[in-house]
């Protein structure tokens, strides 16, 4: 009934092929681009202020290293935890949303009206009520990174297959079991999509919401330093502050991504490679 | 029918029980369409019934109302030997098989057959052993840690049969179960769940539109018209020939057959085919 995969080594040999080709070609592309910065730099004779070489970057990374890193940290632990609050919110949301439709009515609009508002146009606002800066900055996230996640989510506990949904019926299964062992994990590769999507939107309403806040002190994160950076012309400066929440965006990328593919790959067409 | 000779003695002895009975019952959709009319049916314990009829005719209707899947319009059902649930379904008797493996892609072949147990809450460690049962007895035992999606159409048939099997059930519902497989897997399925029907004693209702799947497996045919739907033609398929590959090369079976597709054409004759 089964047969096993012949020529199972070189399948092994493609894949190690297919793996370098996927870090080693990237790479070689941001090399070569930093290359032509550099030498663009040198030889145009742009000013720092204007241009800075990637030199001057990576040694404004070095030197304000005292001041960007806290910042970093500030931003990343604002971007984490209104992720985790609207990955709370969003999930519990959408199963509250999905219990009636008389529910789903009666709230659905109001989370898209929050949605469609432009979260700066919001922000003054939060500023005025929250208690704290960090905490402005935590809600207009949250806000954000809620909505994605949200409209996924009821996306994907209203997509189970409807013979599943028979067969649950037909075996007496509560309301509850219905929940955890069919809704919930039928919903996962939504919920994946939901939590890229939110992942990258918190680190961006972090940065935009403390623009439009304006920190100021120990607790200022990099989006403070980027403008504080602008004011005092120490562009190499703007452009590792740069840097870093780039790397803070791949990051969060990549382990929204290593998170999907753990609970994915084992079964859903989305992380399986076609084999013609 | 002349001969009095059955395919085993589990038919004859358990023969007698009614396991379930429709009464008059009627389905109207709620597009207005008339399903079912006026439909009694009686199934008696260890019976394989084939409902035959047909795209139209109510088979698959008539299905889902005994499986408690969408109410009736108007009628009742009854279980003579059975307790019933709140929900008016005979606790734990009933399974069934969709035309679909209906499977969850994101368990293994081992968390779908441990479904019905694990609703019922039986621990994992205790489902163990009716599961492996259940899967060696489809053939599957080897796959217990696979998924679905590497599993060919019949494999996932098979665990789907493996799953309406582990709960022990008295009854067992099919709907078009090997519509969608090539002829050569059908075949070997339907060997397979005659094998299953008389080691178990089972009952089965099987509904096909197929003739030469009926005729082949049931020891019972009822054949449905369409529009409204309702019960054509009742009667038993006895033959003195054991079903197996043999039989499917037999004068038993062709004449089977024959008698089958009569009744099926007489069905058809006076309603307009298709739509």
């Amino acid at each position: 009934m089964t047969d096993t995969v012949p020529g199972q080594s070189t399948a092994v040999s493609e894949r190690r092929k297919e793996i370098a080709l996927r870090i080693a070609v990237p790479l070689a592309m941001v090399a070569v681009l930093v290359l032509i910065w550099h030498f663009g730099v040198m030889l145009s004779g742009v000013p720092p202020y204007i241009l800075p070489s990637p030199g001057a970057v990576i040694g404004a990374l070095i030197g304000d290293w005292s001041l960007l890193f806290p910042a970093l940290l500030v931003t990343t632990k604002i971007t984490l935890m209104s992720l985790a609050l609207a990955l709370i919110g969003g999930v519990g949301f959408a199963i509250f949303l999905v219990q009636s439709r008389w529910i789903e009515i009666a709230f659905y609009p109001i989370a898209v009206i929050l949605q469609v508002t432009p979260i700066v146009a919001i922000s003054p606002l939060i500023l005025i009520y929250a208690p704290t800066t960090q905490v402005a900055l935590l809600i207009c996230a949250f806000l954000v990174a809620f909505f994605p996640i949200l409209s996924n989510m009821v996306q994907g506990l209203k997509s189970v297959d409807h013979n599943l949904l028979n067969l649950f019926d037909l075996y007496g299964a509560s309301r509850w079991q219905t929940l955890i062992y069919l809704k919930i994990p039928a919903a996962q590769p939504y919920f994946m999509t939901g939590l890229r999507i939110g992942g990258g939107l918190a680190l961006i309403a972090a940065v935009v919401a403390e623009f439009a806040a304006g920190s100021a002190g120990a607790s200022s994160g990099l989006a403070f330093r980027l403008l504080e950076s602008q004011f005092r012309m120490n562009i190499p400066r703007l452009f590792a502050a740069l840097l870093m929440l780039s790397a803070l965006g791949v990051a969060i990328f990549a382990a929204t991504s290593f998170i999907s593919w753990l609970a994915l790959h084992r079964w859903h067409e989305s992380n399986l490679k076609r084999e013609n | 029918m002349s001969d009095q000779a059955t395919d085993k003695p589990v038919a004859t002895t358990a023969y007698i029980r009614p396991l379930v009975a429709m009464d008059q019952v009627s389905k109207v959709f709620s597009n207005g369409t008339l399903a079912l009319q006026n439909m009694s049916l009686t199934v008696r314990s260890g019976e394989f019934l084939s409902l035959l009829g047909p795209s139209g005719c109510g088979k698959s209707t008539a299905l889902r109302i005994i499986a408690g899947l969408g109410g009736v319009s108007s009628g009742s059902i009854d279980w003579p030997s059975s307790r019933i649930n709140s929900k008016g379904l005979p606790e734990g008797d009933i399974s069934f098989v969709f035309q679909e493996p209906t499977l969850m892609p994101w368990q293994t072949v081992f968390g779908n057959v441990y479904l019905p147990l694990r609703l019922r809450g039986v621990s994992r460690k205790a489902a163990e052993v009716p599961i492996m049962e259940a899967l060696t007895a489809v053939g599957l035992g080897d796959f217990a840690k696979a998924y679905p999606r590497e599993l060919s159409g019949g494999m996932k048939m098979r665990v789907s049969i493996a799953r309406a099997m582990v709960t022990k059930p008295r009854l067992l519902l099919m709907d078009e179960p090997f519509a969608a497989l090539d002829e050569i897997t059908r075949q070997k399925l339907n060997d397979d769940v005659l094998d299953l029907w008389r080691r178990t004693g089972i009952t089965v209702i099987f509904v096909t539109h197929s003739v030469f799947e009926s005729a082949y497996l049931s020891n019972r045919i009822v054949v449905m018209k369409a529009r409204p739907g309702r019960v054509h033609a009742d009667f038993p398929l006895v033959t003195a020939s054991e079903r197996d590959a043999l039989y499917r090369s037999s004068e038993d079976y062709r004449q089977a057959c024959e008698k089958v597709s009569a009744m099926l054409l007489e069905a058809i004759g006076d309603t307009p085919e298709g739509h």
